[in-house]
């Protein structure tokens, strides 16, 4: 089945536009890259497809559900991180995966805060405040809220920004671990290797244009290229 | 460019902002006109006053009080009858004078006989605000000045009556009317006075929770922001409308609790104040009975939702904690302006298009609805109660239909690209 399909979308604030008509469709159980510089319109997109920003033209479908007239059902099947998102400073971690679990159906919250904890892995520093946390545990506890509901499209934007290699190791593979048992991926990256580790298939966006799309290892082959950098280089400069 | 002036130049296009000024140039342009209007009531109010007149006594001291009277106030009704006292209130009414003073049969004899002279005044009180005191103190003001020129020709006369007796040969019998009440005994000073003192509570109620509570809810939003957790918030399967309702209720709360703090205190200064003065209204059936507390609870109820609607919209335009505290002070004025006004004027006194500005404002009809209650004006706090109903139910709307755009993540919407213009910070 067809988890995410993205057809002609464009995205205009005001004179300008963002995103330029572009299409992909993401398979469920799939982890699904959109690869790009700054300014590309890849956090416009997941802003799109996680309700945030409404669609000048174009349609979105997130698992059967169209995204201007059932944006309300589609936040029950997804789960969104922003590249830059924080957390209620004065909670402390297990208050505020508490507070996201309360959202959903009250058998799930016990099994959601649980996962949530297991994910953070942050041992007994969750129960400290979260403006005691460092960046990454900040950014760990964000990854743990986000995949802990058991989201059917998890959407992540630069999931492992700003964390150093340990943390960024082990954030990849728990978006791994987590496609496997089912969930479908949208992520956002800067970060090459990682996409050529993470993804099965990528698009690569550029100027608000989807400029390639493929396997990573298709990708590469098709432009002889030794790694996702040198082809998105070669794309762009064609 | 030295550091200074380089952190200085910074600051200043930071802070330099339509987002910074317009609410103050707003707020300046409303005091401006608030100012204009005030002055006229005031200059109205200080003109000679109009009153009528019935000179019974043909006496010297008789003489003297209606030459005064006639020279330093507009005299709309003369007569010589007291049994014309009931057209002479009638036509005091209708031309809007402010009294009518009988001067009777007796009065200089009375005087003469070392008793004091008695005057009637029958007082016609238009509004209960602390303006409308000034012509009844101007009148008040000659009749004291009629004491005075009476107690100088006692004086002249080599009187030789005792110094109490010749320092104060005048006394006055006052009556006064308003909306269809009678007060016999008290003048319109005691009243004004009196109903100021027990109606100050519920405007200072209202202008603190709405400032309190108005504040929380657009700080609330602009922490949102600046902590990055909106974005997160607006993508879990809860309504927009739930996010709105969510922060206005738990505003509202904290709004109440705060001002309930806040009011324990400010109870006991009041008792205090109505200790030590001011008529026992009660006694002329001016008293708020549990119904109308009910009416006062839904206004504030009402308004509170209305007022919080508004700040919500306003925290919508939130960058950031400094940004919100800019946007507070809009409300602050909006919650200043009808408490002043509700204390130094009545509605029913203002002009026209004050009494608009008034009945728009929607924190201004909680603050009159125990005035008009206490006088069985039942309309006017409904019709506000209806209308602040409205206009809480239009903020919700705007609230809502905001959450489901664009600005809250962008900052701006393409919707309303004057408002973008408007508001967007410059960059540095």
């Amino acid at each position: 089945m067809t988890a995410v399909e993205v057809q002609n979308l464009v995205k205009n604030f005001g004179k300008f536009q963002a995103v330029k008509g572009i299409s992909f469709s993401i398979n469920e159980g799939e982890i699904f890259g959109l690869i790009g510089p700054n300014g590309a319109g890849k956090t416009t997109t997941l802003r799109i497809v996680s309700t945030l920003l409404t669609i000048t033209s174009g349609s979105v479908t997130i698992l059967g559900h169209d995204m201007t007239k059932q944006a309300g059902e589609i936040r029950k099947l997804i789960s969104y991180l922003p590249e830059d998102a924080g957390a209620y400073k004065n909670l402390t971690g297990r208050g505020y995966l508490q507070f996201i679990a309360n959202f959903f159906e009250p058998k799930q919250h016990r099994e959601m805060l649980e996962k949530g904890i297991k994910i953070t892995d942050l041992g007994v520093r969750i129960d400290d405040r979260v403006d005691t946390y460092s960046k990454g545990m900040m950014r760990r506890l964000l990854v743990g809220r986000a995949l802990m509901t058991n989201p059917r499209l998890a959407i992540l934007d630069e999931p492992t920004s700003g964390l150093d290699v340990i943390n960024a190791q082990e954030i990849r593979k728990l978006i791994k671990n987590t496609a496997q048992s089912g969930t479908t991926v949208l992520l956002s990256s800067h970060n090459m290797l990682e996409v050529e580790y993470l993804c099965d298939r990528i698009a690569l966006i550029s100027e608000g244009k989807i400029v390639e799309e493929g396997k990573p290892r298709a990708l590469m082959e098709k432009y002889k290229a030794r790694n996702i950098e040198e082809v998105f280089i070669e794309v762009v400069h064609e | 460019m030295s550091g200074l002036s380089n952190i200085i130049k910074k600051e200043v296009r930071e802070l330099l902002t339509p987002a910074t000024f317009l609410p103050i140039v707003l707020v300046a342009l409303i005091f401006g006109a608030l100012g204009t209007s005030i002055q006229g009531i005031q200059e109205n109010a200080q003109a000679p006053p109009m009153i009528g007149v019935i000179t019974e006594d043909t006496g010297s001291f008789g003489n003297i009080t209606s030459t005064i009277l006639h020279t330093h106030a507009k005299v709309v009704y003369n007569a010589t009858l007291s049994s014309d006292t009931q057209t002479g209130l009638t036509t005091v009414q209708q031309k809007n004078g402010v009294a009518l003073i009988v001067i009777p049969q007796n009065f200089t004899a009375r005087i003469n006989h070392g008793e004091p002279g008695t005057l009637e005044v029958f007082w016609v009180m238009k509004g209960a605000g602390v303006f409308d005191t000034i012509p009844s103190s101007i009148l008040e003001s000659l009749i004291s000045q009629i004491n005075t020129n009476i107690s100088r020709s006692l004086i002249k006369g080599n009187s030789t009556k005792n110094a109490t007796f010749v320092l104060t040969p005048t006394q006055s019998i006052q009556t006064t009317y308003f909306k269809g009440r009678e007060f016999v005994g008290l003048s319109p000073t005691v009243i004004i006075s009196t109903l100021s003192q027990q109606s100050l509570l519920i405007p200072i109620i209202m202008m603190m929770i709405i400032i309190m509570a108005g504040s929380i809810v657009i700080t609330s939003m602009a922490l949102e922001k600046e902590n990055k957790t909106l974005e997160t918030l607006l993508t879990l399967p809860v309504k927009r409308t739930s996010i709105v309702t969510g922060k206005i209720v738990a505003a509202a709360l904290i709004g109440l609790l705060l001002a309930v703090i806040y009011m324990i205190g400010m109870g006991y200064y009041l008792n205090g104040l109505n200790a030590t003065g001011g008529a026992g209204l009660a006694a002329y059936g001016l008293v708020l009975t549990s119904m109308d507390f009910v009416w006062i609870g839904v206004s504030l109820f009402v308004t509170l939702i209305a007022g919080l609607s508004l700040c919500m919209l306003l925290g919508t335009f939130a960058k950031n904690y400094k940004s919100a505290q800019t946007l507070t002070f809009p409300i602050t004025m909006l919650a200043l302006i009808p408490m002043f006004l509700t204390i130094f004027a009545d509605f029913d006194t203002l002009p026209l298009g004050l009494k608009i500005f008034t009945f728009a404002i929607p924190f201004s009809h909680p603050m009159m609805a125990p005035r008009l209650l206490l006088f069985h004006d039942y309309t006017l706090v409904i019709a506000g109660i209806v209308y602040v109903g409205i206009f809480a139910i239009i903020m919700i709307s705007i609230v809502v239909w905001v959450f489901k755009t664009d600005r809250l993540i962008t900052g701006s919407t393409t919707k309303l690209p004057w408002l973008k213009k408007l508001f967007v910070r410059r960059r540095f």
